[in-house]
């Protein structure tokens, strides 16, 4: 058998769930009016911090930070904030049981079916955001607060390497909580706890770099740095070199362990269920 | 190979039997169901107790069967597909499905076996049924044109052509259950799980599924069907087992179950006149209400034609009709002598 047809069920999946997902498009429009809201807020904040802060306590200017901030608002739909509900009910109720009757790998067949939704959530709101925040806030006299182009053609590159590794990365995160479930009664706690976490963790509350440097430093290293600060880090150019190819490693490190870990909890999962009976 | 016998020693239609099951066994460990304080300190004090789902289950099924499966909530139907079907590993026993053990070869096995379940879909809700059939194509790693004849097979089998456009949403449950069958046999599979295709469907539908079902025996799909529709089974089935409290009750055809299990039967009088008061020196009075009596009566005790007379010969009959048991009422019979023993 062929690699292709081999990989057809995850190619299946991805162009179904991404299909299905694209049918809600007036509740992808409404959640835009929010982001869009919550980015000049966010701004508003950080501008005003830099105007009464003292200047050079940092190398992250407010020409970083606002690319930092609209990208973060326009892919927000690719981060790990929320679950697959389909899934996670799945599991609890037993459902799961019925994906086992195909012969597909299951961990694979999650794992596409999670970046097909993420990336139909994130494409609509992205696109009107991007001509929001690249061509309306100029138009409006808020050429200062405009999203730029990226601070190169590496960096442009690198950047989208690393938002496709992001992508990845917050997928993995869902997958091994969803794998979880197998253990816990409901999913309330993971749906009312990962906001906060990957929110500040990855830096869409305070700019990473703003943060105390021992603070930045311990969640630089963490996987939910990945998902969004070291990609908007590199498009602003604060991330370049060296540096960043280390950073992108990291997420491809930490992608790796996620997916690693999220596949060995589903196996024990699935076995819980096969044995013990769901 | 010599064909085996089944277990009731039914006749095997050639060949080795396509399901070989002996002997299997399964329990589950449950939460025993102590309510208020004892639930809420939960964890620390939880007591779970086994269940015990399937206790020593033997039959075979040959290829080309349609098998009926029925048998009381918690008999252990469900935990039995679920082996066949492997996912659900049993503690012990044998279990061969198309020369496979189908939990330690799950992938190859479920490749070859089709599932319908009444009660969930497999289609996707917001999309049009092709895409599901397409998606299935991927799944089952269909080559384009083996799918597309299967397809247009299936296609016209179940008269499902105007619907594949249409979101899933907008279906009726009839039509969904047809659009299910076919999306349950795209990949041509030697073995069809059925269990309750036709819950919840109006008389039409649920004749057209039968309609549906009885076809793709003529083809020769193995098919087991679990049911609590004995109408399904009686209609369908050429052959039915029973379970009860995990253990097969009886292994042969409907008309052996009637047998077996009760000979009565029912006949219905209708008089010319008003009843007043009926008794009925041979047969049981069911019910006599306004110009109908209901009389049950065991045939061998009392040749049909000689109750017949004995009734006409006393009352002015206007009309006779004479029915078997209602198979229903035989199978709670059954069950509840399942009950009985088990006390």
């Amino acid at each position: 058998m062929t690699l292709s047809r081999r990989l057809a069920p995850y190619r299946g999946v991805l162009r179904m769930r991404w299909r299905e997902t694209l049918q809600y498009r007036v509740a992808a429009v409404a959640g835009f009016g929010t982001q869009l809201y919550w980015g000049l807020l966010r701004l508003m904040v950080l501008a005003a911090f830099y105007e009464s802060g003292p200047a050079g306590a940092t190398d992250f200017d407010f020409e970083h930070v606002v690319p930092y901030v609209w990208l973060g608002q326009a892919l927000l739909g690719l981060f790990p904030m929320r679950l697959d509900n389909e899934l996670a009910d799945g599991v609890r109720s037993g459902v799961v049981a019925g994906e086992l009757l195909r012969p597909i790998d299951l961990y694979s067949y999650w794992f596409w079916r999670m970046v097909a939704w993420r990336l139909a959530l994130t494409a609509p709101r992205c696109l009107l955001m991007l001509v929001v925040a690249v061509a309306l806030l100029p138009l409006v006299g808020l050429g200062e607060w405009a999203l730029g182009a990226p601070a190169g053609g590496a960096a442009a590159g690198l950047y989208l390497l690393a938002t496709a590794l992001a992508l990845l990365l917050g997928v993995a995160v869902t997958a091994t909580l969803l794998s979880l479930m197998f253990w816990t009664v409901s999913s309330e706690g993971a749906r009312y706890v990962l906001p906060v976490i990957v929110w500040f963790g990855g830096g869409l509350v305070v700019p990473l770099p703003l943060l105390p440097d021992g603070l930045a430093a311990v969640l630089g290293y963490l996987p939910l740095a990945g998902l969004m600060d070291v990609p908007f880090r590199i498009y602003t150019g604060h991330l370049a070199g060296a540096e960043a190819l280390l950073r992108l490693g990291l997420q491809l490190g930490w992608l790796a362990a996620l997916v690693l870990l999220g596949r060995w909890l589903l196996a024990r999962g699935l076995r819980r269920v096969v044995i013990l009976g769901g | 190979m010599s064909a085996p016998a089944t277990e009731s020693g039914a006749p095997v239609r050639g060949g080795p039997p396509l399901i070989d099951v002996a002997d299997l066994s399964k329990r589950f460990r449950v939460a025993a169901g102590g309510a208020g304080r004892s639930r809420a300190l939960g964890g620390l004090l939880a007591r779970r107790k086994w269940v015990t789902a399937l206790d020593g289950v033997s039959f075979h099924i040959a290829a080309g069967e349609l098998v009926g499966y029925i048998g009381p909530n918690g008999a252990g139907k469900s935990t039995t597909v679920k082996i066949l079907s492997g996912i659900l590993v049993p503690d012990g026993g044998r279990c061969v499905v198309a020369g496979r053990v189908p939990w330690r070869e799950r992938v190859a096995h479920v490749a070859g076996i089709g599932v319908v379940f009444g009660q969930r879909s497999q289609l996707w809700w917001d999309l049009p049924v092709v895409e599901s059939f397409d998606l299935l194509r991927d799944v089952y790693r269909l080559a384009p044109a083996a799918y597309r004849a299967a397809r247009d097979e299936l296609v016209e089998l179940l008269a499902v052509a105007p619907l594949l456009q249409v979101p899933v949403r907008q279906l009726s449950l009839g039509q969904r259950m047809r659009c299910e069958l076919a999306a349950a046999l795209l990949h041509r599979p030697r073995l069809l799980f059925l269990d309750e295709p036709t819950i919840g469907l109006d008389a039409v539908a649920k004749l057209a599924v039968r309609d549906v079902i009885r076809r793709l025996h003529r083809r020769g799909v193995t098919t087991i069907l679990t049911t609590h529709d004995l109408d399904d089974v009686e209609a369908l089935c050429p052959r039915v087992l029973v379970i009860g409290a995990g253990a097969i009750l009886f292994d042969g055809s409907v008309a052996e179950l009637r047998a077996g299990v009760d000979r009565e039967r029912i006949l219905t009088v209708d008089l010319e006149h008003e009843v007043r008061e009926f008794t009925s020196a041979s047969a049981t009075v069911v019910s006599a209400a306004g110009r109908r009596v209901v009389l049950r009566y065991d045939p061998a005790r009392i040749a049909t034609p000689r109750l017949i007379e004995e009734v006409a010969r006393a009352n002015e009959v206007r009309d006779l009709y004479l029915e078997p048991q209602p198979i229903d009422e035989l199978v709670a019979r059954l069950y509840r002598n399942l009950e009985l023993a088990d006390q």
